[in-house]
């Protein structure tokens, strides 16, 4: 019985769903659902497919591939306005040449309900019938009174405040009592203390509604503050589903971590389980269930390390910044080669020597994502090797060993046999720090745009995509910018090459 | 002796000067000439002699100008400009639509399609409308292939000027009022009639006066398609004017400008508002 209802209880269902726009994929693999009257918010940095999944949900995009299910039923191909899901837009789409009254009342005009009728013979008849008048008067008084706007009424909608106008496109939304409530990135267009406001508002609204919110946004504090559950989103893909605290405490990724809140992200390698080496230390944690010695990547909240003195910290290092953030300060401390953020109540000065110490609980430790970058590759006639968008100068010798290039470009092997390597099908391996970018763009073998950094404390992490979408993951101590154009520079004896397991069993 | 001569300082307003200029001598002045000349006589003085026979030009009672050629004439006028911009308008709305609609990205060439005929001389372009009724054999048949010649001339003529406004309102819609309409449970066609129609408004109304007034007095129209034997206002005012009776003239004149101003008012052409918001079309 548990079981039936956990699942009726999924209002929403998304299973497989993809999404392309002209060939370009938007968002691919999305598999979730929403439970009823839950507050769920798609968080994510602005490109990564949130709004147009909401957009989906609502009918206004239909999925390339894929199924999106409304308790239990398809409604993939149903318009919008078949489905009983409201949208508060990003800029309201309040109807400028209606007042509020009638912006309030559209939908509720717009429906129709099925009514018996007995005609004069006395045969009964279902008809369709207008909602009367003072149904529609009170329905639109009651949504008023919900968003504080009574007296409103004939108010046009040119004359109302940003956050009056938000009130209106939510009253405009809820009137028509939908099953849920979609809502994209509402308060983009308020200030901040406006926000702050209807952030609790639109929660209390929430509860007494006792409907399903579908939020949208970008801002990372909105969706801690508001959500039951949060779905952050990256590049098209779901990233993490979970409650804010696990969101926060336990982040799945690096890319988790360093978009909600502020995070230190270091490299390091797991020896045993409950133990962690990172910045040159061993570190107690509560992690494990990783192979011995396995790289992973380490994050610590800046409020989860504490200063010390010197002799008692497990890290020592010099602080470099202190600046006064209202409640806290954050503190950055060069250890080594390392930059650490500390957020701490305590002021230490510019230039003191002082101790570092992390709590087990305070340090989550995550599977690398990207340790190597593996590519397709073709060998050339040049006997280079054209792989993930570009060509690059390769040792072709590598596949086999003990073998040279003759004069013609003809490859020896050690037994003497004369191989010729054009269209070879090859596997491509590349660490991440054998990549160099440029923006000589004529220098390297493939160029893409800067589309991800991370802070790791020693080094960034960078995604560079190239146009056909092809991802390189590097790491660089220096700064560039998201967006920027790079050339990307790989010296050929960094490029492992390995023969395709179908090509080497044919030998 | 004062050392401070006045500056000499060149404000913006100073930009307005030639137009004011010109808008005193070309406006205002010929206005009150026009207004002059319909209330006085020969000699110079006032008198509403002209006007009292505008009404009743053969010195019958008031009621015999419902049967004059005069008020013939405005009635005629008034049939072929009321057709004239409701085919326009019947015409220029779907395809201002469907241009603005297109996805096509180079929207702008199609609607120079409609714009490029306007660059061949008007006179020319109606003279040769005129051969392609002759061809036909509908050119001067009847008095009512007449009338029907001078609307299609009119509309051919001012199409662009009511597809322009329409395309130009329609196209600053912003789609989400129509996925907001929809989202609220609106078919198509009701976020049609609900949405897009009132909000292109202005534009079928900056296009209605556009196409409206001019056809009350664009005679060349008249005159080319049917022998000049249609005769609208405009031309009734010509025959005045050209027959030496300014007082006759200036009165319909008068009556003429003061109908247009009565259009204009109840099109919505004087709230500012609604002038910005089809101020693209001041492009043409």
């Amino acid at each position: 019985m548990a079981t039936t209802t956990e699942k009726n209880n999924h209002i929403i269902e998304l299973v497989d769903v993809h999404k392309e726009f002209d060939g370009v994929t938007i968002v691919e693999n999305l598999n979730f659902y929403v439970r009823k009257g839950e507050f769920i918010t798609f968080l994510g940095p602005s490109g990564c497919g949130k709004t147009t999944t909401l957009r989906m949900i609502a009918g206004f995009e239909m999925p390339t591939s894929g199924k999106i299910l409304l308790n239990g039923e398809d409604i993939t191909q149903l318009p919008p306005n078949k489905r009983p899901v409201n949208t508060v837009f990003q800029k309201y789409a309040l109807f400028p040449h209606l007042n509020v009254f009638e912006n309030v009342a559209f939908g509720l005009k717009l429906q129709r309900i099925e009514t018996t009728v007995t005609n004069k013979k006395g045969v009964s008849k279902t008809k369709m019938k207008k909602i009367p008048k003072a149904v529609i008067a009170e329905k639109v008084r009651k949504a008023l009174e919900i968003v504080d706007l009574v007296g409103f009424e004939k108010r046009s909608i040119s004359t109302l405040s940003g956050g009056q106008q938000q009130r209106i496109a939510i009253a405009r939304a809820i009137v028509n009592e939908p099953e849920i409530l979609l809502l994209d990135e509402p308060l983009g267009a308020l200030d901040l203390k406006m926000r702050k406001e209807m952030q609790l508002e639109l929660k209390a609204m929430h509860k007494r509604l006792g409907i399903t919110f579908i939020y949208v946004t970008h801002d990372q504090e909105e969706a801690l503050t508001m959500s039951d559950t949060i779905i952050v989103m990256s590049d098209g893909s779901i990233q993490q589903i979970g409650t804010p605290e696990m969101i926060y405490n336990e982040p799945k990724n690096t890319f988790v971590a360093d978009f909600i809140g502020e995070s230190n992200i270091f490299s390091g390698v797991m020896p045993k389980d409950g133990q962690v080496r990172f910045c040159g230390k061993s570190f107690n944690c509560l992690d494990g269930g990783f192979e011995k010695d396995e790289p992973v990547d380490v994050v610590v909240r800046p409020e989860d390390v504490q200063i010390t003195s010197p002799e008692e910290g497990i890290l020592k290092g010099k602080v470099t910044s202190v600046i006064f953030k209202g409640i806290h300060y954050q503190i950055l401390v060069q250890c080594g080669r390392y930059e650490i953020e500390i957020q701490s109540t305590t002021t230490p000065t510019v230039g003191e020597k002082v101790g570092l110490n992390i709590q087990p609980d305070g340090i989550h430790v995550m599977k690398k994502i990207f340790r190597v970058n593996k590519f397709s590759g073709i060998i050339t006639k040049r006997n280079t090797v054209e792989f993930g968008d570009g060509e690059f100068e390769c040792d072709v010798t590598q596949l086999y060993p003990g073998s040279h290039l003759d004069d013609e470009g003809y490859l020896i092997t050690a037994k003497g046999e004369k191989l010729d390597l054009t269209d070879t099908e090859v596997n491509v391996e590349v660490g991440l720090h054998d990549i160099v970018m440029s923006d000589n763009l004529e220098e390297g073998g493939a160029r893409g745009n800067i589309i991800s950094m991370i802070y790791k404390s020693e080094y960034y992490r960078y995604i560079v995509r190239t146009e056909n979408e092809e991802d390189y993951v590097l790491a660089c101590e220096d700064t560039w910018n998201e967006n920027d154009l790079v050339s990307l520079l790989i010296p050929s004896d960094k490029i492992k090459l390995t023969l395709k397991t179908t090509e080497a069993t044919k030998q | 002796m004062t050392k401070n001569k006045p500056k000499l300082h060149f404000s913006r307003k100073l930009l307005a000067i030639p137009y004011g200029l010109f808008l005193a001598f070309f406006v205002v002045v010929p206005l009150l000439i026009i207004i002059y000349y319909a209330f006085t006589d020969d000699a110079g003085k006032f008198s509403l002699d002209y006007v009292k026979y505008f009404f009743s030009e053969n010195g019958d009672s008031f009621w015999d100008f419902f049967t004059s050629s005069n008020f013939r004439t405005i009635m005629r006028s008034l049939f072929i400009s009321l057709a004239s911009t409701a085919i326009c308008l019947l015409i220029a709305y779907p395809v201002a639509y469907i241009i603005a609609k297109s996805k096509l990205k180079n929207k702008s060439m199609l609607l120079l399609l409609f714009i490029v005929p306007m660059w061949v001389n008007f006179v020319l372009r109606i003279n040769a409308l005129k051969e392609l009724l002759q061809f036909i054999g509908i050119y001067n048949r009847s008095n009512g292939w007449n009338i029907f010649n001078t609307i299609l001339g009119m509309v051919y003529d001012f199409l662009p000027f009511m597809i322009l406004p329409i395309y130009t309102t329609i196209i600053k819609i912003d789609n989400s009022y129509l996925e907001a309409a929809k989202d609220l449970g609106a078919t198509g066609a009701r976020a049609f009639t609900k949405i897009t129609l009132p909000l292109s408004k202005a534009g079928i109304m900056s296009g209605v006066s556009m196409v409206f007034l001019p056809s009350m007095t664009n005679y060349v129209v008249s005159n080319y398609l049917t022998y000049s034997n249609v005769k609208i206002v405009g031309k009734l005012i010509d025959d005045y004017f050209m027959g030496d009776l300014w007082h006759d003239g200036s009165f319909i004149a008068l009556v003429l400008l003061l109908f247009m101003f009565l259009v204009t008012w109840l099109t919505g052409g004087f709230k500012a508002d609604e002038i910005t918001e089809t101020r693209g079309t001041s492009l043409w």
